[in-house]
């Protein structure tokens, strides 16, 4: 097997699997917090079971999230060498802060967190997890600052052979990073909502412990509907951004071919990258394109053609995820405003509640398309304009890869189809009963 | 000059790394492999899995900063040693995915096969990383077969030489011995006292692998060079030696959390023998000198370095403090009502 091939397809699987509970964690370690928060400031046991039970799904969905961090840390040096001894003296810095950082903060006070239940003073128990809420963050932005610096290089000047370091502010202050990470974390925000709400939701329909699951849809309805406006303003944003910095990127995301100004939007295109044209078109609005873009109806958008073909990305596949994505985007929109109109009776609007239960897997697979377009549209760059991706890869046998790839394949299926199970089977479950959950009086001290 | 200086600050932030990643992982990786060996029902394995479970992340997050500062501060290194060791570093990393996740997973489900299934699973993914982690750190102190281009020049049957082996049964035996005595800390009789006595047995086979390891690092690695350059380094080994002789004495007081204490500032004392009779080199070449890495080949720039050094700085002690509160706040002994969740 082509070793170039099998490593790619090998890191998007650790990456796009590991991007499968990022997510949840970012998310509903807050909402957690919450819950465990008004439960301090109320008394009310609904919420303290409620960040029980929301807390344990996290912790599940943490596990693996942990451990699929590991294997991506190494795996810029096992498969990706050249692009670690080029850019590493800007790159490896931002791994190394992030762990120091963020991944000893998270893990230890996660730990405090869910074995403290009981030993530990509630006021500090609550504190552990918005840290552990925290921590997550932090570590989103430094891995975000990364990935921004891989899209959008800044800061560095060829000496030496290799990119160095000159200006840790200009990677700090990075604008692709920011608008990354404004995009990223808030979307695993509406991905935790939507969770909260699709299993609150459930519940509901069955009439099981409806109090807890009313405040909980009540508290995750408001959240989701911030965050999922914030997103469609935030997502256009981010696209200007994208045509800014990385025009082959926004061309493929539009499957735009030719140089225009003036350039209408396709709502939908098959593209056909043998003859550099899209077989199909289905609603072309004008200038709309170099409106969105550039915010000037008249704007010139580069086209594909613009650059050989080698230095263009998968058109389809970016085009496709870009399109799922924001279809997406606005019906998440939309859902979220409704359930927001309902917070305060969700369990008089069946309809909707079976909706949102469908409507789980909707948000992960919008993350999974986002990826897609964000690293997928970058290629055949590894760092954009600066170095390729064949240029990186590992000098390693084929019999190397040939077996690691299918290792990762079938030992990351299962665990992830155990982690999908389990994470299910307690949320069908249900919340523990109070006199399970013991907690410390508050008035004792550590 | 003043690059040397940052170059030698990481190099010694690098061996610390290394060896609290030891003294930590080092318990609960070595309690996982004692598994069957000490818990004789489920309510004992329970209590191992318990013993482990509020530190196992925590402790393995030393591991991914030493892989990061390895990146940061030596890119070359990291690139040239984790590409030339990749079937290894898969396995490592494959044996602890599977751990951790067996710690998180085996009690939230009540079933006899559920559990079975995940025992076995952290037996197997405790007892591989400690096997993999001392066959690498042999190879590495004896040198491996790089060439100029730093592509190794041997497979994986080729780093299980009788040296690298050796390095393994150390690491297993080492760990076990310390996980026994976290073990015997933790649970409260009869585990407690099983724990004990299993640890005085695998105290001394840890005692026979060290004297031949040393012995044989005299013929097979150059670790000693240095010590004969810089005799004061000698402290290293003695320290280890000292601290690994009190073990048994607060074993038969029944001091268990000092037996442990010993235990792990043997293992950083242990790691710091090996890391300064490594210097300069990272990862040497047993071809030629002149194609291994050293501190001076393949570090990143001094502004990088300075940077790191500001953040290690800052940030480093705040880690150890909330990592040493909370091993304060979990130092109870585990009773009944812990065990139910
Ligand atoms: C936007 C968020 C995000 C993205 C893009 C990534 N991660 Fe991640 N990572 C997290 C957000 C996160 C997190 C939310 O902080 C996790 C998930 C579960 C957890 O425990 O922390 C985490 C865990 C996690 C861990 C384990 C930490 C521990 O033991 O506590 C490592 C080593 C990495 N990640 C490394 C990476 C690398 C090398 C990535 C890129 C290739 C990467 N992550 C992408
Ligand atoms: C967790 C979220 C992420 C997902 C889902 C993701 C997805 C992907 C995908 C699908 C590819 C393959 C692209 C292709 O081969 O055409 C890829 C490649 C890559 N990405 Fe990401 N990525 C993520 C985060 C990151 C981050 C944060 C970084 C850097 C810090 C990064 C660095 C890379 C590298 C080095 C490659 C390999 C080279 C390549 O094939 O392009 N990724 N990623
Ligand atoms: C509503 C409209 C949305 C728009 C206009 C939009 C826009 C964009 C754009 C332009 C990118 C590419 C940026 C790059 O290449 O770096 C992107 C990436 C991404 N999107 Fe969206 N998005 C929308 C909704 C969503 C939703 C609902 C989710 C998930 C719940 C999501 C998750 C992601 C992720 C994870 C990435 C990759 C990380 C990044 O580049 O920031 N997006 N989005």
């Amino acid at each position: 097997m082509d070793v170039l091939l099998a490593s790619r397809l090998q890191f998007a699987a650790a990456a796009m699997f590991h991007f499968l509970f990022v997510p949840l964690t970012l998310g509903l370690s807050f909402l957690t917090a919450i819950y465990q928060t008004l439960w301090l400031k109320t008394g009310d046991e609904d919420y303290k079971r409620a960040a029980r039970f929301w807390g344990k799904l996290f912790l599940i969905n943490f596990g693996l999230g942990v451990v699929t961090g590991i294997t991506l840390e190494f795996q810029f040096g096992t498969n990706w060498r050249f692009y670690s001894q080029y850019v590493g003296d800007v790159f490896g810095s931002l791994l190394a802060i992030e762990a120091t950082l963020a991944f000893f903060l998270e893990s230890t006070f996660i730990a405090v967190w869910w074995f403290g239940w009981g030993r530990i003073n509630p006021k500090i128990n609550t504190l552990a997890i918005w840290l552990t809420a925290i921590a997550s963050n932090i570590s989103a932005l430094w891995i975000l600052l990364a990935n921004g610096w891989m899209q959008h290089p800044v800061g560095y000047v060829i000496r030496n052979g290799r990119a160095e370091l000159e200006s840790f502010t200009a990677v700090l202050t990075n604008s692709f990073a920011w608008w990354e990470f404004l995009h990223t974390v808030p979307a695993a925000y509406i991905l935790s909502g939507f969770f909260v709400l699709g299993v609150s939701a459930w519940h509901l329909l069955r009439k099981n412990e409806t109090s807890l699951f009313k405040k909980s849809f009540k508290v995750a309805a408001i959240w989701t509907m911030i965050f999922s406006l914030y997103l469609i303003v935030e997502g256009h944003i981010h696209g200007a951004e994208v045509a800014e910095k990385q025009p082959t990127k926004l061309a493929a995301m539009e499957a735009h071919w030719e140089t225009e100004k003036g350039a209408s939007w396709t709502l939908f295109a098959i593209p056909d990258e043998e003859n550099e044209r899209n077989s199909l078109e289905i609603i072309k609005v004008p200038k709309v394109l170099s409106l969105l873009a550039f915010h000037d109806p008249e704007a010139e958008v580069k086209g594909l053609k613009e650059w050989p073909k080698e230095e263009r990305p998968p058109v389809a596949l970016t085009f496709f995820s870009f399109r799922i994505m924001v279809a997406l985007g606005f019906l998440f929109g939309l859902l979220s405003i409704l359930a927001f109109l309902k917070r305060n009776q969700p369990e008089t609007s069946p309809r909707l509640l079976k909706v949102l239960i469908w409507n789980i897997p909707l948000p992960y697979i919008a993350a999974q398309a986002g990826w897609m377009v964000a690293e997928v549209g970058r290629q055949p760059w590894i760092v954009y304009g600066l170095m390729k991706t064949k240029d990186a890869v590992s000098p390693l046998s084929s019999v190397q890869v040939g077996l690691s790839l299918p290792a990762f394949i079938i030992v990351y299926g299962i665990l992830g189809v155990i982690c999908f199970w389990l994470i299910a089977h307690h949320a069908k479950k249900g919340p523990e009963p109070a006199e399970n959950i013991s907690v410390k009086p508050a008035t004792e001290t550590l | 000059m003043e690059m040397n200086i940052f170059q030698i600050i990481w190099f010694v932030l690098w061996g610390v790394l290394w060896a609290v990643y030891f003294a930590l992982d080092g318990f609960d990786l070595g309690a996982g492999s004692l598994l069957y060996f000490l818990g004789k029902d489920e309510k004992e394995r329970r209590v191992i899995y318990q013993a482990v479970g509020p530190f196992w992340d925590g402790n393995e997050v030393w591991l991914i900063t030493a892989g990061g500062a390895t990146f940061a501060a030596f890119p070359t290194a990291y690139a040239v040693m984790f590409s030339a060791l990749y079937t290894p570093l898969l396995l490592l990393l494959f044996s602890l995915i599977i751990r951790g996740v067996a710690v998180e997973y085996r009690n939230k489900h009540e079933s006899p096969s559920w559990r079975a299934f995940w025992d076995f699973l952290f037996f197997l993914g405790s007892l591989l990383p400690a096997l993999l982690l001392g066959v690498a750190f042999a190879n590495i102190f004896k040198g491996v077969p790089i060439n100029e281009k730093g592509l190794l020049q041997t497979n994986l049957l080729g780093l299980l030489n009788p040296f690298g082996l050796l390095g393994g049964l150390l690491f297993v035996f080492c760990f076990a011995t310390h996980g026994a005595l976290w073990v015997a800390f933790k649970a409260s009789s009869p585990l407690s006292e099983r724990a004990a006595s299993l640890a005085k047995k695998t105290w001394v086979i840890t005692l026979l692998l060290v004297i031949i390891f040393w012995a044989a690092s005299f013929v097979t690695t150059n670790l000693w060079e240095n010590y004969k350059k810089a005799p004061i380094l000698a402290v290293f080994p003695l320290l280890a030696a000292i601290c690994y002789l009190t073990v048994p004495v607060f074993l038969n007081k029944e001091s268990y959390f000092k037996a442990w204490a010993a235990s792990a500032l043997t293992i950083v004392f242990f790691t710091a023998w090996g890391v300064a009779g490594l210097f300069p080199n990272i990862l040497p070449s047993s071809i030629d000198p002149a194609y291994s890495l050293t501190i001076f080949n393949s570090s990143s720039s001094p502004l990088t370095l300075k940077i790191m050094t500001t953040v290690a700085v800052i940030f480093v002690p705040i880690v150890l403090a909330y990592t040493f509160w909370a091993y304060k706040t979990f130092s109870y002994k585990i009773t009944e009502k812990d065990i139910a969740y």
